[in-house]
């Protein structure tokens, strides 16, 4: 098992070292120029633009950027952000929990649908209730969300009025933010409606976000538990008169969940993605909006600290899915 | 004192409330007991120092509402009032300036800082001579860039500043420039705790003064929340009397449809850039007044005078002709704003009303461009990719000016870049012609004038890279005295030459549009962009 | 000889193209998909023909009219129009042109260089195996869209530059799926066999392994047309992808986001096509696969 784990780590150093040197030439590759930006039509002395180039780093040679970057990196150093004057990983982590509060809340969401639905599905395979699983996962799963998000907007939001339009809790409940998650944090502040409306801003992101999952999840699931019912020793417990439910739940249930733990896992990067349009949708104060606004204000060391640290988040959960499919599945351990 | 940082006082009325009366009880104003007005503003700050950045919702955030400056703008106008400064007097060669400071004015008490004394000279030398002062232990604290200090040209200005005694202050200066007291009154200028800045730096956290502030002014900073929401209250001790409105909050909201939709809801009460789509609709919707005044700005197509033809004035006239001013007007900015004729707009003093523009007449310009020689021009038009106040949409603006060139055979492409790019390489001069604009930073004609037409620019904001002798002079004449009506006749003077010449076509001066609910009262429109709460209550 | 050889392979290919539509009619689903797709191609090809007014021209006197069937519509705007007044449906008939032609132009370019790279990375030494595959790794590591936003970014906001991004993030999915079929292949008899018959690696990679990987790189090929577009389409949402006036069905979405209260049809059609069109690709994808996988099974 170490070894196995020894192996898996070390064929994420080379490619994390990659994603630095990719994060780092890619935001030195934009054009435009930050100073320039920062001063608008003000317009700034070619001298004193020198004297602020120098002053973010950037008018040493690539080679030495990049070796100072790196330096930086490993003393947990990512930089300031160019326009908030404040640590990179500072910003970063302030607004991850929101990030990480909402893909958990769509990811949950996902499975407790997309799993039971898949498993039906496929003991009724070829039934009326398994056609319209497999094609509404489909659809699901072919949605452009940014189009799906404010139609959920126009629908519930506007005309119903059931849902607030965007934010992360109504404005009238204010406390300080202790773990950063609105939903625990609305619960210790011990003010009565706040977790209610906490929760009400989540739903319509939660649906948007975890869509594509969801119908990924279901097909997923039907297709392994198809496979794992077709195999011998289910036929054989089934031979055995093993009521249906235990057969599924036991034997096949179990076999099948291998294969989807990984497609859980791969979900991660799908999120991550998915976070960069619902949060530019619903203004949910997230690391996915605060990209997209650090890339337009050309906010070079933001947008490389979290390309980054983004990326480093991805490559862990697929070691951790990795390590455990490894830990469920000893074939794949000693494969390598 | 005892309120500070007390939670509670938003949710005292609505225990045991379901949320849907929650937001409608919130709607119609609020609590009885405590007036919060909810601002949705169109983004985060950058900080809360307001000398560090550059950015309108910084100065929203900082230095708008809770800093003060030595001499201010009356709200919704340009015109200076005495601030933290209660007078000041210039010495006959314009080069002292000595400021009467006001007593008795009080700091904000917050969890990190509780000020042992009131503001005085010490503070208006700290907030100066941080920017100023290279050695300064400040000086590099948060970045340490201060553009706008740098960028209107305080650090060669300013020779020195002098504690005459603890009320009173005098700035040297190294030569006469009339516009400094207006400079001011900008957001750069505002006044911090020296006290709090030296406490800061002996405890080692001397970065907490940018991001935790302490001023003098109408509301202090309760809490913020990245990219979500910042918190004020009412300063109880402000020096002018405290503001009417106990609580302010910025509900940070990026979509301009989102924010109307807010407002619509009662969610907010004031929101900033609707989209011209909803104007309409804003103004025919009885719980939502419509504001609106003619900006302080004023967007142009400036020729590069170094180039040929348009080193020759008869072809940049010709153009100016052949531009049909209208129907941008209707097009691009939808009726939401002016035809300009020179290139300051009219809420400035010094305005030349007798100016006459140059009339829309094709066939004259055609005849000017082929006696010029230039009757088959080629050239292009750059068009900024970014909306600005003054210029709500460059590209649309471009294709209408491209259309109405090729009438008099002037073919024309048109160009853009990333807008970083698009402003250095327009100041390198890459260009033939390039759309452009200005907002005024502080109300002085000279802002206009001598940053965007001075010879000293011509290599910087002087699109134009226009250098004219007879109208630089005027310029720097009216530097030098601080006499109004002296100024304004070399100005308007300056404006007959400047239409003369035509190194520009002024295109419009936009009209802001500022969408506020029925029961907030008396919300001023800032020509300098900006929002302001003090003196705002809440019916 | 010759003659005979290519009648043979004639005759085989005209089998098994018989067998596979024989697997592929069987899924109605799939069978729905591909008349939807023919639908949205011969619009494409004939949108000059079929839009009635032309996507551009403005008709100022007509700004957002609502749909024929609604109050105030009309049937010269059979689908009302946007806000400077141009036809939503000519507009959203143009538009299939530009939503093919990302997908086509996406689904080439990274099939191609995928498949060098895969076959490549299978055939090479380790070194440069290991090489390819980490580099895949690494822009696997990113999340999409988010590594498509900064390479538009670096490029510049243009339809073109959108479709590379693209092209890029899909890229890794072509790459380790034919060096895995390859890795599988070579150590098959055939292979062997041609081996062993002289045949130099440039053979072995294009004639002799690489027509046995077509089943899954035409699968994965279709699927990657789906994502193309719907990337094409966030990227024309977030500002990134075509630039307006074209009538891109992203962008189309994201001109008139601020009319969404005002004016539901300019924001819900565009969105409808891209879903429809993806769905329909998406069906017959699936039914491309399991036309495809028996065979794959039974060789």
């Amino acid at each position: 098992m170490l070894r196995f784990f020894l192996t898996r780590v070390g064929l994420l150093a080379p490619t994390f070292l990659g994603v630095t040197v990719v994060a780092f030439i890619f935001v030195r590759l934009i054009p435009g120029d930050p100073v320039e930006v920062m001063v608008g039509e003000m317009g700034i002395s070619p001298e004193r633009h020198a004297e602020l180039l120098a002053r973010l780093g950037l008018d040493l040679p690539l080679w030495e950027q990049y070796l100072r970057y790196l330096g930086g990196l490993f003393q947990g150093d990512l930089g300031v952000s160019i326009v908030t004057k404040q640590p990179v990983l500072h910003e970063f982590f302030t607004l991850l929990p929101a990030t990480l509060e909402l893909s958990f809340c769509a990811i949950t969401a996902a499975i407790l649908l997309g799993l039971p639905l898949g498993i039906l599905a496929a003991t009724r395979q070829g039934s009326a209730f398994d056609h319209t699983v497999m094609a509404s996962s489909l659809a699901g799963y072919s949605m452009p969300i940014f189009w799906w998000g404010p139609l959920l907007i126009i629908l519930f939001s506007g005309v119903l009025g059931w849902t607030p339009v965007s934010g992360r809790i109504s404005l009238l409940y204010f406390f300080e933010p202790v773990t950063g998650f609105m939903l625990i944090d609305s619960l210790l502040s011990g003010e009565p409606g706040a977790f209610t409306s906490a929760l009400g801003h989540l739903i319509l992101p939660t649906i948007v976000l975890g869509t594509i999952p969801m119908a990924v999840i279901a097909r997923q699931t039907r297709s392994a538990m198809l496979e794992v019912l077709g195999e011998d020793y289910v036929r054989t417990a089934r031979a055995k008169g093993l009521p249906a439910s235990r057969v599924i739940g036991l034997h096949a249930l179990r076999n099948a969940l291998i294969p989807v733990v990984t497609v859980i896992g791969l979900q991660v990067g799908v999120l991550m993605a998915g976070a960069v349009l619902t949060e530019t949708i619903f203004s949910w104060p997230g690391i996915g909006k605060w990209m997209v606004d650090s890339i337009f204000r050309r906010d070079y060391p933001s947008v490389q600290g979290g390309l980054l640290l983004i990326a480093a988040i991805v490559m862990l959960v697929n070691l951790i899915v990795d390590l455990l499919y490894g830990l469920i599945n000893p074939r794949i351990r000693h494969r390598n | 004192m005892q309120s500070q940082n007390n939670p509670r006082r938003f949710s005292v009325a609505r225990k045991s409330f379901s949320l849907a009366l929650v937001v409608a009880a919130f709607a119609v104003g609020g609590a009885a007991q405590a007036k919060t007005l909810v601002y949705c503003s169109e983004g985060s700050p950058e900080g809360f120092n307001p000398a560090l950045y550059t950015a309108g919702t910084t100065f929203d955030a900082s230095s708008n509402n809770i800093y003060n400056r030595l001499v201010e703008f009356e709200r919704g106008s340009t015109r200076i009032t005495p601030a933290l400064a209660r007078s000041w007097t210039v010495s006959d060669d314009g080069l002292e300036y000595t400021f009467k400071l006001r007593r008795g004015v009080k700091f904000h008490t917050t969890k990190n800082f509780t000020p042992g004394r009131s503001f005085n000279a010490d503070d208006v030398i700290y907030s100066f001579n941080r920017q100023l002062n290279k050695n300064h232990p400040y000086h590099n604290v948060s970045g340490g860039s201060y553009e706008y200090f740098n960028g209107m040209g305080m650090p060669d200005l300013i020779s020195r500043i002098v504690r005459v005694d603890s009320y009173t202050v005098r700035f040297v200066l190294s030569k006469p420039e009339a516009p400094f007291i207006a400079n001011l009154g900008m957001d750069f200028a505002s006044i911090l705790s020296a006290e709090y800045a030296a406490a800061m730096l002996k405890a080692g956290t001397p970065e907490r003064v940018d991001l935790d502030p302490v001023g003098t002014g109408p509301f202090q900073l309760v809490a913020y929340q990245k990219d979500a929401v910042i918190r004020y209250k009412a300063h109880p001790g402000y020096w002018a009397g405290r503001a009417p409105i106990d609580n302010l909050v910025f509900a940070i909201t990026p979509d301009s449809s989102v924010r109307y939709q807010k407002l619509k809801a009662g969610e907010c009460h004031v929101m900033p850039y609707p989209n011209p789509a909803d104007l309409q609709a804003m103004d025919s919707d009885s719980e939502i007044n419509l504001l609106r005044q003619e900006g302080l700005n004023v967007g142009y197509l400036a020729f590069n005078t170094m180039k040929k033809p348009f080193d020759d004035k008869r072809v940049r006239q010709a153009l100016n002709m052949a531009v049909n001013k209208g129907a941008i007007i209707d097009v691009v900015f939808q009726g939401a704003g002016k035809p300009a004729k020179n290139p300051i707009p009219p809420t400035i003093w010094s305005y030349n009303e007798a100016i006459q523009d140059y009339p829309y007449d094709p066939q004259r310009a055609r005849q000017l461009l082929r006696e010029a020689g230039a009757a088959n021009l080629k050239t292009n038009i750059w068009a900024m990719p970014v909306q600005r106040p003054y210029n709500p949409n460059a590209r649309r603006m471009a294709e209408l000016i491209q259309a109405d060139w090729a009438k008099v055979g002037v073919e024309a492409e048109i160009v853009s870049f990333e807008w970083g790019e698009y402003l250095k390489r327009s100041k390198e001069g890459e260009h033939q012609t390039v759309l452009l604009g200005w907002t005024g930073d502080n109300g002085d004609p000279d802002n206009f004038l001598y940053v965007l037409l001075g010879c000293d620019a011509a290599t910087g904001a002087n699109r134009a890279r226009w250098c004219y002798k007879p109208f630089d002079d005027l310029l720097r004449e009216a530097k030098q005295t601080s006499d109004i009506a002296v100024r304004t006749r070399l100005y308007e003077q300056a404006q007959v030459i400047f239409k003369e010449q035509a190194p520009w076509v002024t295109i419009a001066h936009s009209v802001w549009f500022q969408p506020v609910r029925r029961e907030v009262v008396d919300f001023r429109i800032d020509p300098f962009g900006g929002h302001l709460f003090y003196g705002v209550d809440l019916r | 000889m010759s003659a005979t050889a290519t009648l043979t392979v004639t005759a085989d290919a005209r089998r098994e193209l018989r067998e596979f539509w024989f697997y592929f009619s069987e899924n109605r689903g799939a069978v729905a998909g591909f008349a939807v797709v023919l639908a949205v191609v011969l619009t494409a090809v004939f949108a000059d023909f079929i839009a009635p007014h032309s996507p551009v021209e403005q008709f100022r006197d007509h700004l957002l009219q609502p749909p024929a069937w609604q109050d105030g519509g009309s049937w010269t705007f059979p689908l009302g129009t946007d806000a400077v007044g141009r036809d939503m449906l000519s507009r959203l008939i143009h538009g299939s042109q530009y939503s093919l032609l990302i997908g086509c132009i996406v689904v080439v370019l990274s099939l191609t260089f995928g498949v060098l790279l895969g076959l490549v990375a299978g055939f090479s030494g380790r070194a440069v195996e290991t090489v390819i595959m980490r580099v895949m790794d690494v822009i696997l590591s990113f999340p999409s869209l988010l590594l498509a936003l900064v390479l538009v970014a670096i490029l510049g906001p243009s339809l073109g530059n959108a479709m590379i991004a693209v092209a890029v993030v899909i890229l890794p999915h072509f790459v380790r799926l034919t060096r895995a079929s390859v890795l599988a292949e070579r150590s098959r008899e055939y292979v062997t066999a041609s081996r062993v018959a002289g045949a130099g690696t440039p053979r072995l990679m294009f004639s002799t392994v690489l027509p046995n990987c077509m089943a899954p790189l035409i699968v994965q090929a279709t699927l990657s047309f789906s994502t193309a577009i719907l990337d094409a389409a966030a990227l024309g949402f977030l500002g990134m992808g075509a630039q307006p006036p074209t009538p891109e069905w992203g962008t189309l979405l994201a001109d008139s986001r601020d009319l969404i209260l005002r004016a539901w049809w300019v924001v819900t059609f565009p969105g409808l096509m891209i879903l429809v069109t993806v769905l329909s690709i998406n069906l017959m994808g699936d039914g491309l696969r399991d036309a495809l996988d028996p065979r794959l099974k039974r060789s």
